[in-house]
């Protein structure tokens, strides 16, 4: 789950990680009220939306003034922002974070994450901060500092030294940042957290260390344990047909492309949109029922896909294990029944109880095309989106 | 021959009287597993069937000489669970379980390395040789016994693959999902260099798809260690960035874990690419 950088700030503050001073704003008088409180300028105005690369896409700005903040909130809330990690359509920008701007002296990069390799989490830094990292790891991979820290044993002082003389930070701001990070190791673990990044963390001219951005996402599989951050979740953010396959527990990934389709299973989900993709078409999104979907759910499924415009045909695609097919054929009778189905949908059953499944379908009296394997399934739906 | 299971494992289902446990419980003694103990926290005394329940693995293992574990309990017990067959003694544990948090798993990998056993899955089928042991929830009947081996990281998948497989005369010697989390027990190497060493596997294939860097790692010591010849497929190529596909472990981070960058380590370590799922049967006949 990502959340936004104010709501990482305020994470970063429970647990004494440095930010600059500043708050979130829904409206242009709010940034000037909170300009004019944070009594000093120059303030920044910064663009709200899950994605990167805000301010090469214009949604960070410096104002001198409380004039300007007017100015540049105006300008910054209600805009449509197109960062290169929004994809062309952009996000529309509902929300500021006004924040006092800082004298900085260096911009460094500081990150935590779990490595997959290693079953351990990774602390990764480098001197070169403020700029795309991957960029940095693939130019000048010398340039970034990796210490694993062993989560039996947790972060060890030595192991924060090694990070700090690395970001080669002079003796006066040690202590700053060994509070810094082993306060961001305890956020990390203690909620659950998939990625902690701080980018740019910087050096202040009077040697104090401090996140001037924040970014957070949380392990899905453990919120169920931090319901607190149930709050930070902003629907605003999330496509609508995901948002409602969510409330199903279905796996709904919307994509741009014309084929919709449902599987049960993730492995199988990815390898029937690169087969719609093989047979000349484009998927038009995820999902997978999962292993173990009631009727309810398969039914759900059906009527989302189906209430998607771009969508001309559907390929559905079942190897029953845990899930049975008769349970699945159901589900579609039932949204048929109750939806309609209007455009071509292709029908491929194998597995446990698909006989009866089959019957269900055939009894049901639908308009389904059935496809006898996968290449039968592919080149159906192929003739179905070119008619 | 066969990997890691054969007629002689003597199993042990952990979460045994829940819906999921009991189903799949009676599903692999069906199918042949012997299955001889159960377990769920205060249930003990109780029986499954014939199958004795205790409280605690450790007992179990006591009373019925387990040495396997099948796990099918929920994520927020996943954890503790395969810790408390490894500290039972268990040998092999294959944990079903799909959605335990990365950072519990994370501390059960480090607490396993301490252990003599092995952890197949979590979020995965499980592990079957055709005609002798199933440990999982696989579908029994598509399996076919013979000498292809399957390894896979996915469930459906692999049911894809076998059945395809079956349905053109080629049998299986072992096949197994090691699971779509980011942090698993067994990884695509160890399953190989089993593979390699097995004298009834002649030939395997391997299931990848978008997300680490697994598929490459294995890819290389293909090349290097294995004489026999490897079929692989990799799910995914139409993924975008950044999007968990379904699977924890199934997301592109940047520009690192694509489709392409594994087909092209496929390519160069010597696999023989399938490209299109619906061939993968075909494709197989022709090269083994």
């Amino acid at each position: 789950m990502k959340i936004h950088e104010y709501q990482a700030k305020d994470l970063f503050r429970r647990y004494n990680v440095p930010v600059p001073e500043g708050r979130v704003a829904f409206s242009v008088e709010e940034a000037k009220k909170i300009a004019g409180e944070l009594g000093s300028f120059p303030v920044v105005v910064k663009a709200q939306i899950h994605a990167g690369g805000r301010g090469k896409g214009g949604g960070v700005k410096l104002a001198a003034s409380l004039e300007e903040t007017e100015t540049l909130a105006s300008e910054i809330l209600g805009m449509t922002l197109v960062t290169h990690q929004t994809g062309p359509e952009g996000r529309l920008v509902q929300k500021l974070l006004i924040e006092a701007g800082q004298k900085i002296e260096r911009e460094l990069y500081l990150s935590l994450l779990v490595d997959r390799a290693t079953a351990s989490v990774v602390i990764m830094a480098s001197q070169d901060g403020g700029m795309d990292i991957e960029q940095v790891a693939k130019k000048t991979p010398e340039r970034i500092i990796k210490v694993y820290v062993d989560p039996l044993m947790g972060i060890q002082g030595y192991q924060i030294r090694e990070v700090a003389f690395g970001l080669g930070l002079p003796g006066a701001a040690m202590k700053s940042f060994a509070g810094l990070l082993s306060n961001l190791y305890k956020l990390f673990v203690a909620y659950d957290s998939s990625m902690v990044e701080i980018n740019p963390l910087i050096l202040t001219q009077d040697n104090a260390v401090l996140a001037l951005d924040a970014k957070v996402d949380f392990d899905s599989n453990a919120l169920y344990r931090h319901k607190d951050l149930l709050e930070f979740r902003d629907l605003d953010e999330e496509d609508p047909l995901e948002v409602e396959a969510s409330k199903f527990n279905l796996n709904y990934i919307n994509l741009d492309g014309n084929v919709g389709n449902i599987v049960n299973g993730a492995g199988l989900a990815m390898a029937t949109m690169d087969i719609i993709k093989n047979a000349g078409a484009t998927p038009a999104n995820f999902m997978d029922v999962g292993g173990g979907a009631s009727s309810e759910q398969v039914e759900n499924a059906l009527r989302i896909i189906l209430a998607d415009d771009k969508v001309k045909a559907v390929l559905i695609n079942i190897f029953g294990g845990i899930l049975r097919c008769d349970i699945f054929a159901q589900g579609v009778v039932d949204a048929a029944r109750k939806t309609g189905i209007n455009i071509p949908v292709v029908v491929r059953m194998e597995g446990t109880n698909v006989e009866q499944g089959k019957k269900i379908l055939a009894d049901a009296g639908l308009d389904l095309i059935t496809a006898a394997d996968l290449s039968d399934a592919a080149e159906k739906i192929a003739a179905a989106v070119a008619n | 021959m066969s990997i890691f299971v054969n007629k002689d494992t003597r199993l042990l289902v952990q979460g045994i009287t829940g819906n999921e446990g009991s189903f799949h419980a009676r599903q692999c003694i069906e199918y042949g597993t012997t299955v001889v103990a159960g377990v769920t926290p205060g249930k003990g005394g109780q029986q499954l069937d014939t199958v004795p329940v205790f409280n605690t693995v450790a007992q179990g293992v006591k009373e019925t000489g387990a040495d396997a574990s099948l796990i099918l309990v929920p994520p927020p017990f996943g954890a503790d669970a395969i810790m408390e067959a490894a500290d039972a003694g268990i040998r092999l544990i294959v944990c079903i379980t799909e959605g335990i948090p990365i950072l519990d798993m994370v501390k059960v990998k480090n607490f396993l390395a301490t252990k003599n056993c092995r952890l197949i899955g979590p979020n995965c089928p499980g592990i079957i040789t055709p005609d002798e042991c199933k440990i999982g929830i696989m579908p029994g009947k598509i399996h076919k016994r013979g000498s292809i081996g399957v390894v896979s990281r996915s469930g459906t998948l692999t049911y894809e693959v076998v059945d395809q497989l079956t349905k053109l005369g080629m049998g299986q010697s072992t096949c197994l999902g090691i699971g779509g989390d980011p942090v698993n027990g067994t990884n695509f190497i160890d399953v190989l260099s089993a593979f390699q060493a097995d004298d009834e596997t002649s030939a395997i294939v391997m299931v990848g798809e978008i997300g680490g860097s697994a598929e490459e790692e294995a890819a290389a010591y293909i090349n290097e260690n294995m004489t026999k010849p490897v079929v692989g497929f990799i799910a995914g190529l139409t993924a975008p960035p950044g999007r968990r596909m379904g699977h924890a472990g199934a997301i592109i981070s940047g520009s690192s874990g694509t489709g392409e960058a594994k087909i092209a380590a496929f390519k160069e370590n010597g696999i023989h690419v399938c490209e299109n799922l619906g061939q993968i049967g075909r494709i197989c006949k022709d090269v083994f």
